[in-house]
Parts: C-alpha cells; sequence; structure tokens
C-alpha cells in the first residue's frame, strides 16, 4: 500500500514539476521578450520609412507564425514539414547579409529578405505586403533576440563596380573556383555534387545541400551580380558557406561572379557570359591542376 | 484465495492507472488534434496558415489574390507538384451545418368560420426555426506543372444533388511574364468583391444582390456577375499584383452547360484595378469593370409532342444587348479595417425588360416549357419572340443603378466581424407608368465569424449572422387586394470548416 502511495506521489510530483517547469519557462521566454518589445532595438529604420514592432504583431501573427513559431525560434506548427528549416530568429544568425560574416544584418537586409522570399525554401516573396508592413516586420524580428539589445549591425562592405567582363576575367574567375575549393562542395562543374556535398550540415547540425548553380534556381539571396558577389564576400552565417572576404580580392571576387554566371543555364543575367564560356570551350574545373 | 486477493488487490490500481492513462491520453488527443487534422489544400502543400492567403477564410487578403493570380502558385520553386509528397492529394471539402431562424411574408389562405375550404388568400407572416446543412463542395486545385494549374468544384444543395460551380484549366506566366495567363472554363468572373469567397451563408446575405438583380419581369438571367460562367479569360497582374487586368470571352448561358441556351450568343466582361500603398492606413485599391453582352430572345420551338410550343434547346436567336458596369473600391483603413464598395449601372434591351430572353434555362423563367405568345398569358410563362412579335408600346430599356458596401473588422486573424449594406435602386422601369420603386432592394446583414484555432491543417470556424432583405412591391398580396414589400430576415448560426 505504501509502495503504490509513493509511486503515486512520485507520478504525480513528476507531472507537476513538468507542468510547471513548462510554464516557467514559457514565462520566461514571454517576460524577456516582452521587455525587449519595449526595447528601443525593436525599431527598424529602411529608407525613409520607420518600423514598429508592435505594429507588426497582427502581420506576423498572420502570415509568419505558422512556421517561425510565436516565440520566433523557428519551431511554428510547420517546421517539422519543411525542408529547410524555418528561421530561428532568437539567433539572429542570418543568411543574407550586406555586412561581415559573424555580424548582425542591417534593417534593409531584412527588409530584403522579406519581400524577396528565399528560393529553394518555403519562404514566399512577400512583396505584396506594404513597404510599411514590411518595416515593421523587422523591428519584429529583431525583438525576438538579445543580440539585437546589446550589439549593432555590421558595417556594410564595399562592393566596388562590376568591371567589364572579359573572357580572361572569366578564365580567372574559374581558377578562383579551383583554387578555393569551391569544387569541394558546389562539385567542379557547379552541379552541386562536389566530394564534399553529401556530409555538409548547418550550425544546427541540419544536412544542407549546396547550391546547384546549373539547374535554374535562383541563388537564394538576389539574383544581380551583386547579390551573388556578396555571398561569398559575406558568406552564408549558419551554413559551411563561409566568407572569402579574407582570401580574394574585390576584383577576383568578380572574376568567380563571371565565371558562376557560365554556369547558369540562360538567365536575364548571363547572356554574355555564357557566350564566352563557349567561345573559351571551358571545361570543369580540374581539382589537380597546378595554380596558375 | 490469497492470491486472488493480492490479484486482486493489485488489480485495483491498475484499473486505476488505466483510467488515467486512458483520460491523459485523451487530454493530448484532444490537445494535439489542433495540429493533427486532415488538410485542407493549398495551406498544406505550403504550410502556410489558412489566415496567409484569408484575410478570413475564404475571403482572400492581398496575399491570396496574388497567389490565385498566379495560378495557386507562390512562385518559389515549391509550386511544382514534384515537391509534394506522393500521397498530397489537394482536395477540401467544406459542409456548414447551421441553425436558422427564417421569417418572411407568404401567401396563406384565408378561411371563414363554417366552411373548410378557403375562402380566400393573404399576406402572412410565416417564421421557422431548425436545423440544416448547407450544401457540400468538394474543391480540388493546384498545379498540373509549373505554370499549369486547374480548379475543379463539384458542389452540391442541401439534398445532395451536385453539379460542376467551377471547372477550369490556366496556363500561367506565359513567357515567363506575369501579364499574360489564360484560363478556360468554368469560373468566377473576376470581381474584386468576390461572392465565391463571401463570408456570408444566409439565404439573402450569402449572395451580393448587385451582382444578381434583374428588374421585375425582365427575362434576362445572362448578366448575373456573381454566377461562375463558361468562357475563356485573359489576365495579367504586376509581380506584386497592384495592377491586375482581365479580358473575359463568355457564353452568354449564365454557366449553364450543354449549349442549351443561344446558338451564338457571348459576351465580355473586362476589368481593371490598382492598388496604392498608403503607409501605414495599408493598400487601398480601387478599379473598374464591365459586363456587356447579348443573349438570345427567340428559340424555334417545336409543337409536334402536343404539349404546346417547347423551344429547342441551344437554338436561340434574336440576340439583344445589356450591359453592366461599375467601379470597386477596396479600403483598408489600417490593420483593423477595411470597406469594399461596388457600383453598377446596368442596363437591359427592352425586349428584356418585357420578358423575353430565357425560355430554356432551368433557373430562370421557368425552364424548357411551352413558351407563351404574350406577356399576358401568365407571370410564370417563359416568353418567345416569335417572328411578328412587337413589344408593348412605350417599352424602353430598364436601367438600375446598385450599391454594395462590405465593411470589415479584423480583431485578429482568428476573429472578424463583418457588415453589409446593399442597394438596389430602378432608375427606369421597363414599362412606363410603373411604380418607380418597384423591385428596388434594400439588403441588410451583421456577423462574426471565429476560428478558435488557426493552422495550416483545417479549417474551422463558429460563425454568425443576421440579415434583413426588403424588396418594393414584389410580396404577396394582402388581404385588400395590394401587392406588399417583402420583408425577410434571417439568424443564422454554424459551424464552418473545411478539411
Amino acid at each position: 500500500m505504501h509502495t503504490n502511495l509513493l509511486k503515486w506521489s512520485l507520478l504525480l510530483s513528476a507531472v507537476v514539476a513538468l507542468c510547471l517547469s513548462a510554464v516557467s519557462y514559457a514565462q520566461l521566454t514571454t517576460n524577456q521578450q516582452q521587455e525587449w518589445l519595449n526595447s528601443p532595438a525593436a525599431s527598424s529604420h529602411v529608407g525613409n520609412l520607420s518600423g514598429s514592432a508592435h505594429a507588426a504583431a497582427l502581420p506576423y501573427r498572420r502570415y509568419c507564425v505558422g512556421c517561425h513559431g510565436p516565440l520566433g525560434d523557428g519551431v511554428g506548427e510547420n517546421a517539422p514539414w519543411i525542408n529547410p528549416q524555418p528561421r530561428n530568429f532568437q539567433l539572429a544568425i542570418f543568411k543574407c547579409r550586406s555586412t561581415p560574416t559573424g555580424t548582425l544584418p542591417t534593417d534593409q537586409d531584412l527588409y530584403d529578405s522579406i519581400g524577396r522570399g528565399l528560393d529553394r525554401s518555403n519562404m514566399p516573396s512577400w512583396n505584396v505586403l506594404t513597404k510599411q508592413e514590411r518595416t515593421d516586420l523587422v523591428a519584429w524580428i529583431k525583438h525576438f533576440s538579445p543580440r539585437w539589445q546589446n550589439e549593432k549591425p555590421g558595417t556594410p562592405i564595399q562592393i566596388p563596380a562590376e568591371p567589364e567582363i572579359t573572357p580572361d576575367r572569366v578564365k580567372a574567375g574559374q581558377e578562383v573556383f579551383r583554387k578555393m575549393e569551391c569544387w569541394k562542395c558546389h562539385g567542379v562543374q557547379g552541379m552541386a555534387n562536389g566530394p564534399s556535398s553529401s556530409t555538409l550540415t548547418d550550425d544546427l547540425g541540419r544536412p544542407i545541400s549546396p547550391f546547384n548553380f546549373t539547374d535554374g534556381s535562383r541563388p537564394l539571396c538576389g539574383s544581380t551580380d551583386s547579390d551573388i558577389y556578396k555571398i561569398f564576400m559575406t558568406g552564408l552565417d549558419g551554413t559551411p558557406m563561409p566568407s572569402f572576404a579574407d582570401n580574394i580580392k574585390p576584383e577576383e571576387a568578380w572574376d568567380l561572379v563571371f565565371y558562376l554566371r557560365s554556369l547558369q543555364p540562360h538567365n536575364a543575367y548571363n547572356a554574355k557570359e555564357r557566350q564566352i564560356a563557349n567561345q573559351l570551350g571551358l571545361k570543369p574545373v580540374n581539382p589537380n591542376a597546378p595554380a596558375q | 484465495m490469497r492470491m486472488w486477493a493480492q490479484s486482486h488487490l493489485c488489480q485495483k490500481p491498475q484499473r486505476v492507472s488505466s483510467v488515467l492513462a486512458a483520460a491523459f491520453a485523451l487530454i493530448f488527443l484532444i490537445l494535439g488534434s489542433q495540429s493533427a487534422s486532415a488538410l485542407p489544400a493549398f495551406a498544406r502543400k505550403y504550410g502556410l496558415r489558412c489566415s496567409a492567403c484569408h484575410e478570413s477564410w475564404p475571403a482572400l487578403n492581398n496575399f491570396g489574390l496574388k497567389f490565385r493570380d498566379n495560378g495557386y502558385q507562390l512562385m518559389n520553386d515549391r509550386d511544382a507538384p514534384i515537391w509534394q509528397n506522393p500521397g498530397y492529394w489537394p482536395v477540401t471539402f467544406r459542409i456548414t451545418p447551421i441553425w436558422h431562424r427564417l421569417s418572411s411574408l407568404q401567401q396563406v389562405d384565408t378561411y371563414t368560420s363554417g366552411i373548410a375550404s378557403p375562402t380566400g388568400s393573404t399576406a402572412a407572416r410565416i417564421s421557422s426555426s431548425g436545423f440544416d446543412l448547407s450544401g457540400l463542395d468538394f474543391h480540388t486545385g493546384g498545379t498540373l506543372e509549373k505554370n499549369i494549374s486547374f480548379y475543379v468544384l463539384p458542389s452540391s444543395d442541401s439534398t445532395g444533388s451536385f453539379h460542376f460551380e467551377s471547372v477550369n484549366a490556366r496556363l500561367d506566366n506565359i513567357g515567363g511574364s506575369p501579364w499574360l495567363n489564360l484560363r478556360v472554363g468554368r469560373f468566377e468572373l473576376n470581381n474584386l468583391l468576390s461572392e465565391k469567397r463571401t463570408l456570408w451563408l444566409s439565404g439573402n446575405g450569402g449572395i451580393y444582390q448587385t451582382y444578381h438583380f434583374i428588374p421585375v419581369g425582365d427575362g434576362n438571367i445572362f448578366g448575373q456577375m456573381g454566377d461562375n460562367q463558361l468562357g475563356m479569360e485573359y489576365l495579367g497582374h504586376s509581380v506584386d499584383d497592384r495592377t491586375r487586368v482581365s479580358a473575359s470571352l463568355l457564353s452568354s448561358s449564365d454557366g449553364n452547360v450543354n449549349l442549351s441556351t443561344g446558338a451564338n450568343s457571348y459576351s465580355g466582361f473586362f476589368t481593371f484595378d490598382q492598388g496604392f500603398d498608403t503607409g501605414k492606413l495599408g493598400t487601398q485599391r480601387i478599379g473598374a469593370y464591365a459586363f456587356v453582352g447579348e443573349a438570345a430572345t427567340y428559340y424555334p420551338t417545336n409543337s409536334s409532342g402536343g404539349t404546346g410550343a417547347v423551344p429547342i434547346p441551344g437554338s436561340g436567336i434574336g440576340n439583344k444587348g445589356f450591359s453592366r458596369v461599375g467601379f470597386y473600391g477596396q479600403f483598408y483603413l489600417g490593420p483593423h479595417f477595411d470597406l469594399n464598395v461596388v457600383t453598377q449601372h446596368g442596363e437591359d434591351n427592352a425586349w428584356f425588360g418585357q420578358g423575353y430572353g430565357n425560355a430554356i434555362a432551368s433557373d430562370g423563367n421557368g425552364g424548357a416549357t411551352a413558351t407563351c405568345s404574350s406577356p399576358a398569358n401568365g407571370p410564370n410563362c417563359p416568353l418567345n419572340n416569335t417572328p411578328g412579335t412587337t413589344l408593348p408600346a412605350g417599352s424602353r430599356s430598364p436601367i438600375w443603378n446598385g450599391y454594395t458596401f462590405e465593411a470589415r473588422y479584423v480583431y485578429s486573424p482568428q476573429l472578424i466581424f463583418k457588415a453589409v449594406y446593399e442597394a438596389e435602386r430602378m432608375q427606369q422601369q421597363a414599362t412606363p407608368g410603373t411604380v418607380s420603386s418597384l423591385g428596388n432592394i434594400n439588403n441588410y446583414s451583421i456577423g462574426y465569424r471565429y476560428n478558435p484555432f488557426m493552422t495550416s491543417r483545417a479549417g474551422f470556424a463558429y460563425f454568425g449572422e443576421f440579415n434583413l432583405f426588403h424588396q418594393d412591391g414584389t410580396g404577396p398580396v394582402n388581404a385588400a387586394g395590394n401587392t406588399t414589400n417583402v420583408n425577410t430576415s434571417e439568424l443564422l448560426f454554424g459551424l464552418d470548416f473545411d478539411f
């Protein structure tokens, strides 16, 4: 009888403890975020627009919460069914930035991501929202993480003017691709089948695929030449794609842009690059070739 | 015995724990069931909540409008069906159990003391209430391949009699341009204030009177913008969907199938609308539409059956014109309040005004029964513009104006309050001397919808609404022999769900 009583007491205590801990965790998190919601960091500035996190509560609940979750932790009700997983705003680690690796993005970076959407993910373009709504949502995103309370966004990298494309530049870009070992993930033909491609994981240990330049996908952070330049000069934080800002010079980065363009199927941006690549008869990168 | 006793003692807590376990299981099942229900077709494909596309289901917001205009695509690389689990079947069904109370004036027999059979009739109010059902809709739609989409909606009335409410296929973004989309089949016209996505479910409140108004005695059923039509639609829109333009070529059949009406009558429906960002107020949208066409007034007949001159389906000629033109407005005053406005200026040819037009279609003037040679032959007798028919002296085109105002207060994505006022006003009656207000309509509705949960898996709402409908001079005849006004009311509560 005593044994039974003990057993039931333990069971009941465990259930109560579990419930209390769950409640207190949620309470703590909610309280923290309420505090951050009222902090100066929970605002945004994009062009002439000023955004307020408070104003975005309704749009966030309407459009975003199903994936990103009420607490912005990326575990909304749809998260288990989505690959790649929704962004965890509490970590404040963002792929698409104009700022150096490891730093916070600018408000404009977040605004652009919302409006552009992220191809090869479930994140659609929200350009149908008004500019004010998108600016408010930027402020809302920032209220989820303590990083915004303590850190300033990084300084956007300088992107030099795009040089004239020449056959020499496309060839030089291929050499950068080889030298920086881009092929290890992206493959010697840019088909996302490099020797490391199947082993890649993001910072949270989730499998992740490199970008396939040849299947017509839009680059994750924008389709212009400058957007591509930014990707390898800032890196995609939270993924295995590093920043090469310390390893290649700006003119080499432009060469790489031109070469990568030549790998893509015909699109609105790469007619000249493809023509040059055809004229040159470029072959796939040879990983074992001596450095030029 | 002792063993039994021990065993019995041991069994007791086991039974208790079994009950507790079952109770816990039930609680978890109930709590968990909110996100484990089956899946509305589009939401489950993209993992978005209902509220992403719907201001309140099924009314679209701007994001949902863009999604629809893109052919049910988000325009990322997840649109093609290859991204879906092979088990994905894009079907949603919707049926609505309701309780409602209807009250209307009807023609009722009167009796005199001592006489068992009716001795007259009068207008009397009949009220009835009870539990009821809506019809059943099976929505299925999506992409067959990137930029090729479809929509099929078999729909029944509340007795289970089915028809195809929508069936269409679309070629989207032809040549990579959002300005070139083509749709063929039966579809809802590109009305900015969509009747098929209305938040209302009562009999008179569930349709927009402006989209269906027909002057008293008019025989033209073919200009009803609220009915899905058969034809082909061009739609173009800007990338952000702020600018939209459409043009449709339609059979003048009011959506009836089997070429059962005119031999060669067509109509066109044209729309243009433009959205404007107005800062914190939101996106304002204004637009215009024109519905112009011709429909038959003369149907060759066959009298060989001995049942009179029966019109031959599909034979309609003697086309006469009609038009409906107006403006749309969709005005947001911040994130919580919006106002939708539709105006209409309508005009039918004088032949329609005198009751010619529909002698075939089953939803209008009596179906394919024997026609009449004269309007004097009876109010339910389809008129036929047979050779030699002349219009009564002074006949003219009926002209009217309509106004619809629908206001919504969105407290949250889960709770919406709504109100509608509609006014239909005759400007010119078809027959001189007719009371100028005959047929005028005032229609009022107020209501709410509350979604107790909101996921991408299923839609469920408690809703309630109240409707008052008034029409001048078309009610039953009272004891004094005067035609009364129609005054009906409906109170309705229900559970709306899609699965």
